[in-house]
């Protein structure tokens, strides 16, 4: 009876392609692609997920049920919505506490640190790498003392989550935070640290690495075994496919190299000691979404499918939570343009879109404005009442999955999945993450996609509307950063200040003792626990890393 | 035969943003000219060091972090200091229009801003070449 019935169908469909072909209808386009590039065709049928083996319970199953595709959660955003977040922040410390007062007081209860280059780097302000850079990109802390400022009245349980980058100084950052709630007699099970740590993307993309990429493995491993063992409510590592997004990588692409680099973490966290499930329910993914909805949706599953197979099948897993993938998304601020800015509004929202509709557990907007300058106060609330609008206006968060079983994307979640398998197998064969990075496998990857998709820009087989196309006589209204010149001068001198006026004796023995732990290949968090507590700097302790490891020799580089 | 047109795509300072480097860099190397890409986390110092070992025409400086006064300076200063100010200077980045005058006065031969297509780029190495021929 069912096999008739499919019978039918193709040979309904087999007529109605006939059909068209015979009418001679033109379509716009020779081909049609997805926005990584997957071939679409001009219509799904249940005949396209039968070509391909579906099962419903096997490859979807219901939410909160494995293999996850669904959702992680059996009721999703029926019973919670998603966390709302908005980056930003930079400035002094002082500044930056002035900023945290008053989100508290708006009741705004996650806040992230934007750090500055030089600190994401292991630089102190004073280092002449850092001239021009220092309070930059987010906010400078060298040492404990500056921690002790932009929390200074802000008690750590008062605020639920505090986010960070930290990828290069993991330990360090985590020392920040470990160290302040002892002195505010507040326990660090009382509020959540939420650390990117996460090194291996920054030597494809965004670069912010200062040891060899196996020294800052080891930092990052460092921090997962001890929050696995000591802070199991925190979040000590965000897998980031972001930044490959936003470096021009593909959908594909961004979903493969990050799993790729999830492999390396488990692995390397297993050899401590550990067993999948005592750790991997601690992991976040970072992710962007991007701007073909159905794609992104498609992208989002995928991920979730994939994650909890490799989890179950490939390391065993027992614990459900290991199995469940939670997503960080981000709208990607490499598609929003500076030519007629408000028209970046509709991006994020469509972006943003795909983000509530895949299934994410917390969502970032980009401001309108982020493209030229740093965002607007204006432009970062719009971002805000955006996702007010999403949330309580638009329907979308009635049922859960609701685009689960639309032919296209299923079958666009099965040909990614598949098609991340097969970079998976690649890079397997390459010998893993690092060895794919060093060679700069992911890296010629990521050059070619971007190239390739500047070129469909350029040539306007893509239209970017504003940008190469409807278009208006204007001029980009890029401002330059509030940044105050004197402000990294300032910052130079109280550092200089405070080393002479702390116990530089303590110091020095909690530095030898990082080095000694270092030389014997232990775990770091403890022995810079003790640096940071000893007020020693992040240069400091940045320095006598780099004395035991290495630096990364900067050479030329393919494009 | 006509000598190949060398450029230097470099990346100044502590910002990692090397997408829209890359794809200048490829779209030059497409146009026929050669180009060396420094990689990351240069200094002014290592980057007019390389611009004159490599015997290059035109540094293209790749900035997106805000630090490009102080990067443009420097590098300015350097290849006046070890006489290689036939060396053309342009910036790609996100630049304040504020700042344009500023840097053209100092000696940056060009600005590109977001939304520059590649042929305005080859365009501009082309004219600059010329005129310098």
């Amino acid at each position: 009876m069912e096999r008739k019935k499919t019978e039918t169908l193709k040979e309904i469909r087999d007529k109605w392609e006939k059909d068209i072909q015979e009418k001679g209808i033109q379509e716009r386009k020779s081909q049609f692609f997805t926005r990584s590039k997957i071939p679409v065709k001009r219509v799904y049928t249940p005949l396209d997920l039968e070509e391909k083996g579906f099962e419903y319970v096997k490859d979807l199953n219901l939410p909160g049920e494995y293999p996850y595709t669904r959702g992680i959660d059996p009721l999703m955003y029926r019973e919670n919505l998603w966390l709302m977040g908005q980056y930003g922040g930079f400035g002094s410390a002082e500044e930056t506490n002035q900023r945290y007062k008053y989100l508290l007081d708006q009741g705004i209860t996650a806040f992230t640190i934007a750090l500055d280059l030089p600190t994401q780097m292991g630089y102190d302000s004073d280092h002449p790498m850092a001239e021009g850079e220092v309070g930059k990109t987010g906010v400078a802390v060298n040492s404990l003392k500056d921690i002790e400022v932009i929390f200074d009245g802000i008690p750590l349980n008062a605020v639920k989550m505090i986010g960070t980058l930290a990828n290069a100084i993991g330990p360090i950052a985590l020392s920040w935070f470990m160290v302040l709630a002892k002195k505010q007699k507040v326990s660090p099970t009382s509020f959540m640290v939420f650390l990117q740590n996460e090194i291996l993307k920054e030597h494809v993309a965004r670069g912010a690495y200062f040891l060899p990429i196996e020294a800052g493995l080891k930092l990052n491993v460092d921090v997962l075994e001890y929050s696995a063992k000591n802070l199991p409510n925190w979040l000590p590592i965000q897998l980031s496919g972001y930044h490959f997004r936003d470096a021009g990588s593909n959908a594909v692409q961004e979903i493969a190299f990050t799993l790729a680099n999830l492999i390396t973490y488990v692995e390397e966290t297993i050899k401590r000691g550990l067993h999948v499930d005592d750790f991997v329910p601690q992991f976040v993914t970072h992710f962007a979404s991007n701007l073909d909805v159905f794609e992104e949706v498609a992208k989002f599953r995928a991920y979730r499918r994939l994650w909890a197979r490799l989890m179950k099948e490939r390391f065993k897993a027992k614990d459900p939570r290991t199995m469940k993938a939670t997503m960080n998304i981000y709208t990607a601020g490499s598609n929003l343009t500076a030519q007629q800015p408000m028209n970046n509004i509709a991006r994020v929202t469509a972006a943003a879109l795909a983000g509530v509709l895949g299934g994410g557990q917390f969502i970032f907007l980009s401001s309108m404005d982020e493209s030229y300058q740093t965002p607007s106060e204006e432009a970062a609330m719009l971002a805000i009442r955006t996702q007010q609008i999403l949330a309580h206006e638009l329907g979308l968060t009635e049922t859960v999955d609701p685009l689960g079983g639309s032919y296209y994307v299923e079958s666009l979640t099965t040909r990614i999945e598949e098609e991340v398998w097969e970079y998976l197998k690649k890079i397997e064969s390459m010998g893993g993450a690092m060895v794919a990075i060093e060679q700069g496998f992911y890296q010629s990857e990521i050059a070619e996609a971007s190239y390739q998709l500047q070129k469909e820009i350029e040539n306007k087989e893509r239209i970017v509307v504003g940008l190469n196309e409807f278009k208006i006589d204007e001029k980009p209204k890029i401002k330059p950063l509030r940044y105050d010149p004197d402000a990294e001068k300032k910052v130079v001198s109280s550092l200089k200040e405070f080393k002479k006026s702390r116990g530089n004796a303590a110091v020095k023995k909690a530095l030898d003792e990082v080095k000694r732990a270092a030389e014997k290949n232990e775990n770091l968090v403890p022995p810079t626990m003790e640096a940071v507590k000893a007020y020693a700097t992040l240069g400091e302790i940045s320095n006598v890393l780099r004395d035991v490891y290495g630096e990364v020799v900067e050479g030329k580089s393919y494009f | 035969m006509e000598k190949k047109i060398r450029i230097l795509i470099a990346k100044p300072g502590l910002d990692g943003h090397d997408r829209g480097a890359k794809i200048v860099a490829r779209s030059l190397s497409d146009a026929g000219m050669e180009v060396i890409y420094t990689g990351l986390h240069q200094s002014p110092e290592q980057i007019v060091s390389a611009a004159i070992q490599e015997d290059v025409d035109g540094i293209g400086l790749s900035i997106l972090s805000g630090a490009h006064m102080s990067h443009s300076q420097k590098v300015l200063n350097l290849l006046k200091e070890r006489n290689a100010e036939d060396i053309f200077v342009f910036i790609g980045g996100i630049i304040p229009e504020r700042d344009i005058s500023e840097l053209k006065e100092m000696g940056v031969a060009e600005i590109f801003t977001p939304g520059a297509e590649s042929s305005e780029i080859i365009d501009f190495i082309q004219k600059r070449k010329n005129r310098t021929n």
